[in-house]
């Protein structure tokens, strides 16, 4: 068995394990905050993509050439617009509808991933988009006997350390500030938050938000890592992102990057070994087999009901 | 529109109520610029091989300003200056009919937005109307009340009834009529299946549309490749579709509420996938094609049918006429629609029926009495899934094709909106829900690409405005006091 | 001497560090009223979302016989609604749990559920509206009658749970869990909010069902003039542990109840708080 092919392919898979973590958390987050899974997360990390494809246009267009420069001001203004979307999406369809029936808020954002589909495939057609690579090269690590060369390319590298930096960031975010307390409290209790003087609808808001920029950055990763996108890829990718979290326990963040790294890694796999035609139904396999088996997932505590 | 108390929470004491709804409107407006300002005003297009962009700020501009007037007029609406929210909706109106706008969409949404302001002042009056009345409303006044909306919604009933079954004899039928007929009855059908699932069992199943292709394609292969006729077909992929909910809801009806909803989801893409992918069995892309016409019990509707075989229009002594066909279909699928409505009607109230809509209600309490969740929600998602089969097989062989493409998930989002729109649990609001979102569809034709936007929002509007549907009422389905309508 | 209804031998629930019920063991006897009284957090609530399936105990043996016949039933190995069906345990909840949006009339058929899924072919023969069919459902209404007329609630029969007052839902979640025809009914807090009127009501339907049914009843409750005047047999539960057991009269005099609810020192007083 030709070694440096795995390994190319753990590479590839933990590269898009990246991706889907930063999606998963949004899931898991939000999960966490209102007991209630964000239908319209997938669509948002699309609409991150499509906002970094055309801020990465744009700054071609206007001579920002220095590609460091171009992607930090693509990827601070994607987050910032996705992050309003995150934010709207909570506005419209999850805050009215608190008070209401059990199902409303889950098809009211039904709806919103509806509505940003099609939104964005008549605002920007139905075709799929591609771009020239941005960061190109990288380094080779080692050539088999069969003269395949195992490459660690720069994007690579980029997005794993990106992602490291913002879990990073986001722990210290949870962990340390006044924002994730609250966060943590409204987890535990909402009723109990607000009575402490804990601002409750802007806890849940603001963590669509940081859901949302997430997203953004993992969609500005794809559009750079794939070099092509269309408005159907929130779709898939919010069905796998969501099984990433539930495999790592929906609710827990480090569940959500682990579970996203294994997605990749099975994804990867999965496709160079068996058929790249059913990758998506492997995972989906994955996210039934986990419901069964172990519905709280690797890192997920039990729910206990309150009766 | 739909960001309605957008700072109602957050706004300090406001100067003057004029000066407090101009200031959300502003904000409203900005908010809705950075939003649509990148995705809409910047357009990727390819050019010569590499993508480039092309602005699109007049449009977005003009979207805004009709978005900031649009917020206004609610903002004055809801902070009780009906007039001048009026006033803005007639400008609106008159803007959208006269100025030349830089595409006719925006025309249509500046009109859309003043009839919104209109509907949504009306529904604000009435219902202040309403809720005076009512405060005075004395038993008798209900009484009555209950009674005329009872005739209202069955002589609604009846008449539909009606004009289904005269709609064939009618002179105007004409094909495009009854194609359009059978298409409503077949949402219809669907509707009411996933109405079981939604409506009484509380069960978001997002992915109905994957047991409609699992009908269809049962009932294709049944027919072509193994000399099943309709009779015997129809069955068997109803209770093919209904296994594959067992095989799916299973796992997961044991599980909280969303999981159900994003399992379905991704099995509606999943089953998408393999047709698509596997070949040998689906025809993969292409689909199956000549599938065996329906015959009309053995006599097909054909001019010159082979030796030994009677046609239909010989049989009944009639000239040849493809409407037959049609009319035939158009009736079959009148009786299936009708099927799965009498057996909802009934079944509600069954002990299975109120056991769903237990379940619906609080299934913790339905546990500590005694009732199998797992099992009583399998049941309502397994007859779902059958009655989409069945749907599958009517859709197999009306069209004598099938192929992945009609089973997108735009087809279960399009269930989903007229289950959602006609009011969940309800048979009429349904059935009235769908002639209204297929017969808009066709009205529009012309713009048949803004329609799964529309329904998106529609959903999101509707949730938030009326939860319960068109029609929310609920009755009874067992009375104890007084004889009126005990058990029909 | 028969065998108790309920036998509950060395009951410990914990979740993750806390426990909640700490070797609680104690009995209940059919057609008698036995309550379970404590400061709040005393493990309570647990005890009963054990016995009724919805927590599975860590350790602990629940041993349920049903009057008249030497069939018993391990609780803690049976599932939630199965306890209820075949073990013949109903109960009631702190935060009342009823379907709001159904009838009055239609909370009572569900209750009754099992029997009319049998009754009616489990659907088939319900469809076809077969006469054995209609006969099961007809007993089934006229048993809702009888326990709407009991509660007082037959006049509004036919309206939404939702709309009853308070009071009569606390009732009608009574009358529904009668519908189960129970062997053990466990009523949590079902005095809680109820004017002394309504409380009075309260104790004439529970020693009713006491005395004509031979239902043993267990009761969770704060309001101890309810407790005192019913109850045959009371278990004082105290930071999840048994403290005292023994009839009204008894408990009263005990003193370390009385330290366990008015608290000695501090130390007692924050628990309770």
């Amino acid at each position: 068995m030709d070694t440096a092919y795995l390994i190319q392919q753990l590479i590839n898979g933990l590269t898009l394990g990246a991706v889907y973590a930063l999606v998963a958390i949004g899931y898991t987050m939000v999960y966490g905050i209102i007991g209630m899974i964000n239908f319209a997360h997938g669509e948002v990390y699309m609409v991150g993509a499509f906002l970094s494809l055309i801020g990465i246009i744009v700054m071609g267009l206007i001579g920002v050439t220095w590609v460091p420069l171009a992607l930090l001001i693509v990827l601070i203004l994607a987050m910032a617009i996705t992050a309003l979307y995150g934010w709207a999406i909570e506005r419209i369809a999850y805050r009215p509808l608190r008070g209401s029936f059990r199902l409303a808020p889950l098809i009211s954002a039904i709806g919103v991933s509806i509505f940003l589909q099609n939104y964005v495939q008549l605002a920007q057609g139905a075709r799929p988009k591609p771009i020239a690579p941005v960061i190109r090269g990288g380094f080779e690590l080692l050539t088999s006997e069969g003269g395949f060369a195992v490459t660690l390319s720069y994007l690579q590298i980029f997005i794993v350390v990106l992602t490291i930096a913002l879990m990073i960031g986001f722990t210290y975010l949870i962990t340390q500030t006044p924002l994730g307390r609250a966060q943590r409290a409204c987890e535990q209790d909402r009723t109990m938050a607000s009575l402490i003087g804990v601002d409750v609808d802007r806890t849940i808001a603001m963590t669509f938000v940081m859901g949302a920029a997430l997203a953004a950055v993992a969609g500005m990763m794809v559009t750079l890592y794939y070099g092509v996108i269309d408005f159907y890829i929130g779709f898939l990718a919010g069905v796998k992102a969501f099984t990433a979290a539930v495999l790592g326990g929906i609710g827990s963040l480090p569940g959500a990057v682990l579970g996203g790294l294994l997605i990749g890694l099975i994804e990867a796999l999965w496709s160079a070994y068996f058929s790249v035609e059913y990758k998506d139904v492997a995972v989906f396999a994955i996210l039934v087999l986990v419901l069964i088996f172990r519905p709280s997932g690797l890192l997920g505590r039990p729910e206990i009901e309150k009766v | 529109m739909a960001v309605a108390d957008l700072n109602a929470a957050t706004r300090p004491a406001p100067a003057t109520p004029f000066q407090a709804a101009l200031k959300d409107a502003a904000l409203v407006a900005l908010v809705a610029m950075a939003l649509a300002g990148p995705i809409v005003g910047l357009q990727t297009v390819d050019r010569g091989g590499s993508l480039t962009v092309d602005a699109r700020f007049a449009e977005v501009a003009v979207g805004i300003v009709i978005v900031f007037f649009g917020r206004l007029g609610l903002a004055l609406s809801d902070r009780g200056l009906r007039l001048p929210s009026y006033g803005i909706a007639a400008g609106l109106a008159a803007a959208g009919f006269l100025l030349p706008w830089p595409t006719d969409l925006l025309g249509v949404l500046a009109i859309a937005a003043g009839a919104a302001l209109v509907i949504r002042g009306l529904a604000g009056q009435y219902g202040a109307h309403r809720q005076s009345k009512a405060a005075l409303a004395t038993e008798t006044d209900e009484e009555k009340a209950d009674r005329l909306r009872r005739l209202f919604t069955r002589g609604l009933g009846f008449l539909l009834l009606a004009a289904a079954v005269l709609l064939p004899m009618m002179p105007f039928a004409n094909s495009y009529i009854l194609d359009t007929a059978i298409r409503v009855l077949t949402y219809m059908m669907l509707a009411w299946g996933l109405n079981i699932v939604i409506g009484l069992a509380g069960l978001l199943d997002l992915g109905y549309v994957a047991f409609y292709a699992v009908g269809a394609y049962t009932y294709a292969l049944l027919s072509k490749d193994h000399g099943f006729g309709f009779w015997g077909a129809l069955p068997l992929s109803g209770l093919f579709a209904a296994s594959f909910g067992v095989l799916l809801g299973f796992p997961v009806l044991r599980l909280r509420g969303d999981y159900l909803a994003i399992v379905t989801l991704g099995f509606g893409e999943i089953i998408r996938i393999v047709l698509l992918n596997w070949t040998n069995f689906s025809g993969g892309p292409n689909g199956i094609g000549s599938i065996p016409r329906l015959t009309f019990f053995g006599h097909p509707f054909v001019r010159n049918a082979p030796e030994g075989v009677v046609p239909f229009h010989q049989l009944f002594g009639l000239d040849f006429s493809p409407l037959h066909r049609s009319i035939f279909f158009f009736y079959l699928i009148l009786v299936l629609a009708l099927v799965v409505n009498v057996f909802t009607i009934r079944i509600r109230r069954l002990p299975v029926g109120r056991a769903w809509e237990a379940l619906r209600e609080d299934e913790i309490a339905c546990r500590a009495l005694g009732i199998n969740p797992t099992n009583t929600k399998l049941t309502a998602f397994a007859i779902g899934a059958m009655f989409a089969g069945f749907a599958g097989s009517f859709f197999a062989t009306t069209q004598s094709f099938v192929s992945p493409e009609s089973f997108t998930f735009l087809e279960s989002a399009m269930i989903l909106a007229i289950v959602v729109l006609g009011g969940m649990g309800s048979q009429l609001g349904v059935a009235l829900a769908a002639i209204l979102v297929i017969g808009l569809t066709e009205a529009f034709r012309g713009l048949a690409e803004y329609r799964m936007l529309v329904f998106g929002l529609g959903m999101v509007l509707i949730m938030i405005w009326r939860p319960r549907g068109l029609l929310s009422h609920r009755d009874p389905t067992i009375l104890i006091n007084s004889g009126k309508g005990v058990r029909p | 001497m028969s065998r108790p209804l309920l036998t509950v031998e060395h009951l410990t629930m914990r979740f993750g560090g806390l426990t909640a019920i700490n070797d609680v063991s104690f009995e209940a006897q059919a057609g008698h009223i036995t309550a379970v009284i404590g400061p709040n957090g005393a493990g309570k609530t647990t005890v009963f979302n054990c016995l009724t399936g919805f927590y599975k105990p860590t350790v602990g043996r629940l041993t349920l016989t049903r009057p008249g016949s030497d069939q018993s039933f391990l609780l803690e190995r049976l599932d939630d609604f199965r306890i209820t069906k075949t073990a013949g345990v109903a109960r009631t909840f702190q935060n009342i749990r009823l379907f709001t949006g159904m009838s009055v009339l239609e909370n009572l058929m569900v209750a009754q559920h099992n029997r009319l899924m049998r009754a009616s072919g489990y659907s088939l023969l319900g469809l076809a509206g077969w006469p054995s069919f209609r006969k099961a459902e007809a007993e089934a209404v006229e048993k809702a009658r009888f326990w709407l007329n009991r509660t007082g609630l037959i006049a509004r029969a036919d309206e939404p749970a939702g709309s009853l007052p308070y009071g009569d839902q606390r009732r009608l979640e009574i009358a529904r869990a009668m519908c189960t025809d129970p062997a053990l009914l466990c009523l949590d807090e079902p005095a809680a909010g109820l004017n002394p009127r309504e409380s009075a009501e309260l104790n004439a339907l529970l020693l009713m069902i006491r005395n004509d049914y031979g239902v043993g009843l267990l009761l969770i409750e704060h309001d101890m003039s309810v407790v005192m005047e019913i109850s045959d047999h009371i278990v004082v539960l105290d930071y999840g542990r048994k403290i005292a057991e023994g009839t009204p009269a008894q408990i009263k005099a005990n003193p370390d109840v009385i330290r366990a609810y008015l608290g000695e020192d501090d130390e007692a007083e924050g628990a309770v708080a």
